[in-house]
């Protein structure tokens, strides 16, 4: 292989990698709380439209961002509703919340099927401008991508460093013993899943306008599900995420086998990481992952 | 898992039923209602739209064969998920085991070609089973064995199913045509249909396996001993009854169906495998057991009214120039209204 398609794969796996990690951390911040989305594909797709459709409206990717995030956290708030307020099962309204951001996404983005947009500025690492051009425009970023380490530290300071995110984490292992210490559960959770379809929207943004730079149906092809698995994978922890999300980088070294093949990797990693840490308490799931809280009275 | 959970809580079927049958009837208008603000914010006539849907699905008998046909897949998967759930197991991979399903069916229909039909598609419905059934053997022993959560498993593997068929069928399978699909299967791997509309044999099978799980739970003492471990598997365990098998069997079996819900829908419904055939029939499955609360009954009922949603939105789409996943919106609608449980006409509790 020669060096410009390694290079060539290395800048493509962050390219895909980066939405992928926002959503995971998304995911981890609401999953430490104790709620689980299945619904993460929905969410995406909604996000991924309305910021497409914002872009070609007015021109400006970074509305198109602050669009994609709004949608991602109303989205998550519908979740949230239903499952902290009402007492909904969690696997199945976020299945409901999928299927309906199939359909949203769909209404939304029709319009604008087809369409080219520029997508967010890239800009070039500074020391690399010397570089042929070609090689340059393999290392050109937009914001989101230089932006996304320091976003999976700040996730990882607030939720291990913070008292906020101590609260949280307490609430996800048990909301009960979290309400007699004076912490409110529902609104923790409310607020995680606010977070993480923020997180959520920028990593839907960072793939329909940075990325693809177009929409179309169903365009996330899954990436919901391998964030929910990377969470396990990375044991929620938004830093071992960040490993998580770039294993692609690994994969795609040796090329030769089939790409079906390829994309399951991340699903048997984390079926390789669950056997061997499934009996470890330490390592294991937020106590009260899919629980309902009842209240206190 | 506490041992006392039942995952899917008794709902609508049990107390008084019309009282059940006026909460739902109002559930799903209100469900109507909110589907078409969005109608109408996207530009359309929602009362033309609802008209469309009921015109083309009970207005004529042709239209009411193709609600039937939507049926069988979602209808099997949905017992595919309430079978583990008598035994407290929650298999959300309906999907995955759908899709093994299914390509074992047709490994069958393209190895086998020349068996008389009879016998083929005997065959192909075994491996269809077989296939499922093997889909959801690792989540179900790691579950046993106390190492890991079958929720998990089951929807990891969802992701996997896919993917292997789509490398099967690209790298063997496909046709000289095509690279995302298969040759189309010999009439003889292909289930009848019947009276000149699309609802094939599948439908049969479906309501076989509703009727025989609805006697074996209730008339047979192994579906007695599946509730003991569904209601409190410590106990159970106690009591002598062998709750690691029974905790791998019911989900295979569940897989299995999965698997033969797969099988019907390329074998009856395509007659050919596609890539990426099901967006959802396992989930939907899935969605459809819950409402049901796990009840044969609400499973029919259910899956017949999400059949009558999916069909309706393929008029939507020619007459009323909608994207055909729009109808995903009302199904999804309806599901939250119901996950809601909304208090009107709820009884006082004494």
């Amino acid at each position: 292989m020669s060096l410009l398609s390694i290079l060539g794969v290395f800048s493509s796996a962050i390219f895909s990698g980066t939405s992928l990690l926002y959503t995971t951390l998304g995911e981890v911040i609401h999953e430490r709380s104790g709620i689980v989305n299945l619904g993460l594909e929905g969410v995406l797709l909604v996000s991924a439209s309305s910021s497409f459709a914002v872009t070609v409206i007015t021109g400006s990717p970074f509305l198109g961002v602050l669009v994609a995030m709004l949608a991602g956290a109303l989205m998550n708030m519908v979740l949230g509703y239903l499952v902290i307020h009402r007492k909904a099962n969690q696997l199945a309204t976020g299945l409901a919340l999928m299927f309906f951001g199939f359909g949203l996404s769909a209404i939304i983005g029709k319009p604008y099927v087809g369409m080219r947009i520029d997508g967010l500025p890239r800009y070039a690492l500074p020391g690399l401008e010397g570089l042929p051009r070609l090689y340059a425009s393999l290392f050109s970023f937009d914001i989101l991508i230089i932006l996304v380490m320091p976003i999976s530290i700040l996730v990882w300071w607030l939720l291990f460093r913070t008292r906020w995110g101590l609260g949280l984490r307490a609430v996800g292992e048990n909301a009960d013993t979290a309400f007699a210490s004076g912490r409110n559960p529902l609104l923790y959770r409310y607020q995680a899943l606010a977070l993480g379809g923020l997180l959520a929207g920028l990593g839907a943004a960072h793939l329909a306008i940075a990325y693809t730079m177009n929409w179309t149906e169903y365009m996330t092809a899954g990436r919901g599900f391998i964030a929910v698995a990377l969470v396990i994978f990375s044991r929620w922890h938004p830093l071992r995420a960040i490993a998580g999300a770039f294993q692609l980088l690994l994969q795609s070294s040796g090329a030769q086998i089939s790409p079906f093949l390829l994309d399951t990797t991340p699903y048997f990693l984390t079926l390789l990481v669950l056997i061997a840490w499934g009996g470890n308490r330490k390592q294991s799931a937020p106590a009260s992952l899919g629980r309902v809280y009842h209240g206190s009275e | 898992m506490a041992a006392n959970t039942r995952f899917f809580p008794k709902v609508a079927f049990s107390s008084p039923i019309m009282d059940s049958i006026i909460r739902y009837v109002l559930m799903i208008l209100l469900a109507l209602v909110l589907f078409a603000v969005i109608l109408l914010i996207s530009g359309q006539d929602p009362i033309q739209s609802y008209i469309d849907i009921f015109a083309t699905t009970f207005g004529n008998a042709y239209g009411f064969s193709e609600v039937l046909v939507a049926m069988i897949p979602i209808l099997i998967t949905a017992l595919a998920v309430a079978l583990p759930s008598r035994v407290g197991l929650i298999n959300v991979g309906g999907e995955g085991q759908l899709y093994i399903g299914a390509a074992f069916a047709t490994w069958g229909a393209l190895t086998f070609q020349h068996l008389p039909a009879w016998l083929l598609l005997s065959l192909m419905t075994l491996l269809g089973m077989l296939g499922g059934a093997l889909w959801a053997f690792l989540p179900a022993y790691l579950k046993a064995i106390g190492l890991v959560n079958e929720t998990i498993t089951t929807l990891l593997l969802n992701s996997v199913a896919p993917k292997l068929v789509g490398f099967l069928i690209f790298g063997f399978w496909h046709s000289a045509m095509d690279t995302v699909k298969t040759d189309n299967f010999v009439d003889a791997a292909k289930l009848p249909t019947f009276f000149g509309t699309r609802v094939h044999l599948g439908l049969v099978f479906a309501l076989i396996l509703l009727v025989a799980f609805w006697a074996f739970m209730k008339y047979t003492r192994w579906g007695l001993e599946m509730r003991a471990i569904g209601g409190n598997a410590q106990a159970a365990r106690r009591n002598g009854i062998p709750v690691k098998r029974y905790l791998i069997i019911a989900m295979c079996a569940g897989g299995a169906f999965a698997g033969l819900a797969g099988m019907a829908q390329t074998s009856g419904f395509y007659g050919v495998l596609l890539l990426n055939f099901s967006i959802g029939l396992g989930f939907m499955g899935f969605l459809i057991c819950w409402l049901a609360g796990g009840d044969p009954f609400g499973i029919l009922l259910m899956s017949f009214m999400v059949a009558v949603i999916t069909t309706g939105g393929n008029m939507l789409q020619l007459t009323r120039d909608l994207p055909y996943a729009a109808i995903n919106i009302l199904l999804a609608l309806t599901l939250f209204v119901v996950l809601a449980k909304p208090t009107f006409f709820e009884r006082k509790k004494p």
